[in-house]
C-alpha cells in the first residue's frame, strides 16, 4: 500500500542563507555551532518517513528538537527549505496558492497546543471556523458543529466563550473545530501538554476512542515517552532536528537506535507498553489429549522441565500436567484426562505486562497464552516478567 | 597656534541649507494645483462639522444631560452617569454649552476622520514590514512636532475656521490609533493567526475573521488615546480659528482674565473626563460582544 503521506528528505533551515549551513550539518556540528557560524537555525534536517492511512503516528523529542517545526511542515504552515511531502501521491511542497488554500480546507486540520481558539468567538463559532471558510451555509456548518461537539462531549456549551471554559474543553473545542472539517489528516501539535495530568490522561483516552471510530490519519506530536508509547502506532524520535529512531513503541524500547534513546525511554513504564506476546516464550513442549501419560513424561523428561501444557486437536487450552502428578498417575494406572490440572491461569495476547504481574505472582505453573480462540500461543515463566520491566 | 586652532573650529562655516524651502514650495505647488480636491474636503468637513452642531444645539440642554446620564450608566455606573450629567451642568451654569457643543462637534469630526484614516493605515503597517519602518519616523515626527507648525501649511488650504481646526486636529491625534491597530494585529496571539491559516483562510478571511476581531480590544484603547489627544489639541486649534472652549481659554489669556480661563479650561477637563471613561467602556464591551 502507497502511504498516506510521505516525507522525502524534509529540511527547514531558518534564516537568509539556508545552503551556508548544509555543509555544516554534514560535518555534524550542533544547532548552536551551526548558528554561531551561519546566523542560520537548523529547524529539521533530511527528515523522511512514511506515514499510512488511518495510523496514529507520534513524533517524540524534546523540546528543540524540531518535532514543531515538522509538523508545521505538514501543513506549510512551515515551508520546506528541502525535500518534498506526498500526500495521496501529491507533493503540497510545490502548489501554488490556490491549491494549497484547497488542501488547507479539505485534506488537513491542526489542534494546538495552546489551543489556538478564536476568544471573540463562540464555542460553535470556532468549530463552525473551517466550514464558514469554505461557504457552507449557515445551517449546515451548524449541524455539522453541533455534531462535531457531541462527539468531543461538549454538548450544551456551544454557546460559551472559550475563557469560560477549563483547559481541558477547550482543547476538546479544537479537536471540535479540526473534526469539523472532516479532514483525511490529523496534525496534533503537544495538544495534551499544557492540561494537568489527570485531564491529560482522559484526554488520551478519548483520542483513542475517537480515533477507533473515525480511522483518520494522525500526526500527534509530544515530547513525554509515556504519551507517546501508549498512544502511538508507530514513532518517530527526533533530536537536534533529525529522526533518529522510527518504529512501534515495543521495537524502540526492545532495540533503541543508540545511546540517546536508550537514555529517553530510560524513564518509561514499560509494564503498560509490553504486551504479553512480546515478553512470551514459544512453547518447545506440548502435548496433545490422546498422547498418553507416557508422551508427557518423555517429553518433559527431555526438555527438562516440570510440567507441559495440554492442548488438544487445534491446540486449544485443555490443562496442565506436572511431572510429580504424571509419575504418581502411572503407577496407579490413570490416565491423561485424570491427572490434568485443568484451572490454568491464562492471558491474552494483547494484554499488558501490568495485568500479568499479578497472576504470574499467584500461579504455580507457568502462565498460558491464549489467542481470541483459546489456542495456546505461549507461555511466560516469571522470570520473563522480571526481565521484561528492567 | 593651540588656541588660532581652537578658534577657527569655533567658527561655523558660511553654508545654509533651507531645508524649509522645499516644504515651503510644496505647499505653495499643493494650494495652487489642488485647490478642487481641497474646496471638496473643506465642504464635507464644514458640513460634517455644522450637521453636528446643529443636531447638539438642537438638543435640549435636558435631553442631552439624561443621555450622559444613560451612556455613562451604560458604560460605567449609575453613579459615575449621574457624575457626568452634573458635569455638563456646571459646564452649562458657566455659560459655556454652546461653546461646548462647538468643541464636541469639532472632536467628533476629527476624530471620525482619523478613525477612517488611521485604522486602514494601521493594517497595511501591520501587514507590510516596509511600510511599518517608513511610516514609524513620519509618525513620531507628526506626534513630537510643536502642534503651532501644521497650522500654518493647514490655514494655507483651508480658510480660517473649524475646518482648518479639524485637519490640524487629525495630524496631532491620528498617530495613536495608527500605532495601536499596527500593534493590535500584530499582537494577536501566533497560534491564533497559525489555526486560521491552518483552515485555510485567504488574507482578506483572516484579516476580517480572526486579526481585526482580535485587535478590537488595542483599537479601541487607540481610539481612546486620539480622543483624548484631539481634545488636547482644542486650545491650540482656536489659534486658526476654531469656536468652542479653546476659543474661550484664548480670550481669556488675552484678557488675563482668571475666572473665564478657568472655567472653560475645568469645562474641557470634564469633556475630558466623559470621553475618555466612555471610550475606555466601548473599549471593555467590545472585548466580548463582538461576533464574527
Amino acid at each position: 500500500m502507497d502511504a498516506k503521506l510521505s516525507l522525502q528528505n524534509v529540511s527547514k533551515i531558518f534564516g537568509s542563507r539556508p545552503k551556508k549551513a548544509v555543509p555544516y550539518i554534514k560535518e555534524g556540528l550542533s544547532k548552536e555551532e551551526i548558528l554561531e557560524k551561519t546566523g542560520n537555525t537548523v529547524g529539521v534536517y533530511d527528515a523522511s518517513v512514511d506515514i499510512n492511512e488511518g495510523e496514529l503516528f507520534v513524533i517524540m523529542g524534546l523540546s528543540g528538537s524540531g518535532k514543531s517545526t515538522l509538523i508545521r511542515c505538514l501543513n506549510m504552515l512551515n515551508n520546506p527549505t528541502y525535500g518534498s511531502i506526498y500526500v495521496d501521491g501529491e507533493d503540497i511542497v510545490q502548489y501554488k496558492k490556490d491549491q494549497l488554500k484547497d488542501f488547507r480546507q479539505n485534506k488537513i486540520a491542526m489542534v494546538f497546543q495552546h489551543f489556538g481558539l478564536f476568544s471573540h468567538r463562540t464555542v460553535l463559532g470556532n468549530v463552525e471556523y473551517g466550514l464558514e471558510i469554505r461557504g457552507v451555509s449557515q445551517e449546515e456548518r451548524q449541524d455539522i458543529a453541533l455534531k462535531n461537539l457531541e462527539v468531543v462531549g461538549l454538548k450544551g456549551w456551544e454557546d460559551k466563550y472559550p475563557d469560560e471554559l477549563s483547559g481541558g474543553m477547550q482543547q476538546r473545542v479544537g479537536l471540535a473545530r479540526a473534526l469539523a472539517n472532516d479532514p483525511d489528516i490529523l496534525l496534533m501539535d503537544e495538544p495534551f501538554s499544557a492540561l494537568d495530568p489527570l485531564i491529560r490522561r482522559e484526554m488520551q483516552l478519548e483520542l483513542l476512542d475517537i480515533q477507533e471510530r473515525l480511522q483518520k490519519t494522525i500526526i500527534f506530536i509530544t515530547h513525554d515517552v509515556n504519551e507517546a508509547f501508549k498512544i502511538g502506532d508507530r514513532v518517530a524520535v527526533m533530536k537536534d532536528g533529525r529522526i533518529v529512531q522510527t518504529g512501534s513503541p515495543e521495537e524502540i524500547l526492545e532495540e533503541p537506535a543508540d545511546d540517546y534513546i536508550s537514555e529517553f525511554i530510560k524513564d518509561i513504564d514499560r509494564s503498560k507498553i509490553l504486551q504479553a506476546e512480546n515478553i512470551m516464550t514459544r512453547p518447545n513442549a506440548l502435548v496433545s489429549l490422546k498422547d498418553g501419560l507416557n508422551v508427557a513424561i518423555k517429553e518433559m523428561e527431555t526438555n527438562g522441565i516440570s510440567s507441559v501444557f495440554v492442548v488438544d486437536r487445534k491446540r486449544s487450552l485443555q490443562g496442565i500436567v506436572t511431572i510429580d502428578d504424571a509419575i504418581k498417575g502411572r503407577q496407579n494406572g490413570q490416565s491423561l484426562e485424570d491427572i490434568l490440572i485443568r484451572d490454568v491461569e491464562q492471558v491474552q495476547l494483547v494484554d499488558y505486562v501490568q495485568d500479568i504481574i499479578p497472576k504470574a505472582a499467584e500461579t504455580k505453573y507457568p502462565l498460558a497464552v491464549v489467542d481470541e480462540e483459546n489456542r495456546l500461543e505461549g507461555i511466560i515463566l516469571r522470570v520473563h516478567v522480571l526481565t521484561s520491566l528492567s | 597656534m593651540l588656541s588660532t586652532i581652537w578658534e577657527k573650529l569655533n567658527v561655523f562655516p558660511d553654508v545654509s541649507i533651507p531645508l524649509g524651502t522645499p516644504v515651503e514650495k510644496f505647499v505653495n505647488f499643493l494650494e495652487v494645483n489642488f485647490e478642487i480636491v481641497f474646496d471638496i474636503i473643506f465642504n464635507i468637513t464644514s458640513t460634517t462639522i455644522v450637521a453636528f452642531d446643529d443636531f447638539l444645539n438642537w438638543l435640549p440642554w435636558t435631553v442631552f444631560i439624561l443621555i450622559i446620564v444613560l451612556i455613562g450608566t451604560f458604560f460605567q455606573s449609575f453613579k459615575s452617569g449621574l457624575l457626568y450629567g452634573f458635569f455638563m451642568f456646571l459646564v452649562g451654569s458657566f455659560g459655556l454649552w454652546e461653546e461646548m457643543m462647538i468643541t464636541i462637534a469639532v472632536i467628533l469630526t476629527a476624530v471620525i476622520i482619523s478613525i477612517f484614516i488611521g485604522i486602514p493605515i494601521g493594517i497595511m503597517m501591520a501587514m507590510n514590514k516596509a511600510f511599518s519602518v517608513i511610516m514609524r519616523p513620519i509618525l513620531d515626527a507628526m506626534q513630537t512636532m510643536p502642534s503651532f507648525v501644521y497650522l500654518i501649511p493647514v490655514i494655507f488650504f483651508f480658510p480660517l475656521g473649524n475646518v482648518p481646526a479639524v485637519f490640524a486636529t487629525i495630524i496631532y491625534a491620528v498617530p495613536p490609533v495608527i500605532r495601536l491597530t499596527e500593534l493590535g494585529i500584530r499582537n494577536v496571539d501566533r497560534e491564533v493567526t497559525e489555526s486560521a491559516e491552518s483552515f485555510g483562510s485567504s488574507r482578506v478571511q483572516m484579516l476580517t475573521k480572526v486579526q481585526l476581531p482580535q485587535a478590537v480590544p488595542t483599537i479601541m484603547a487607540g481610539v481612546n488615546q486620539t480622543t483624548m489627544m484631539a481634545l488636547a489639541m482644542a486650545v491650540i486649534a482656536s489659534m486658526v480659528g476654531a469656536g468652542g472652549l479653546g476659543e474661550q481659554v484664548l480670550i481669556a489669556i488675552n484678557r488675563i482674565d482668571i475666572a473665564l480661563g478657568f472655567e472653560a479650561g475645568i469645562s474641557i477637563v470634564f469633556l475630558a473626563i466623559i470621553i475618555d471613561r466612555v471610550t475606555a467602556g466601548i473599549g471593555n464591551r467590545f472585548q466580548r460582544s463582538e461576533e464574527g
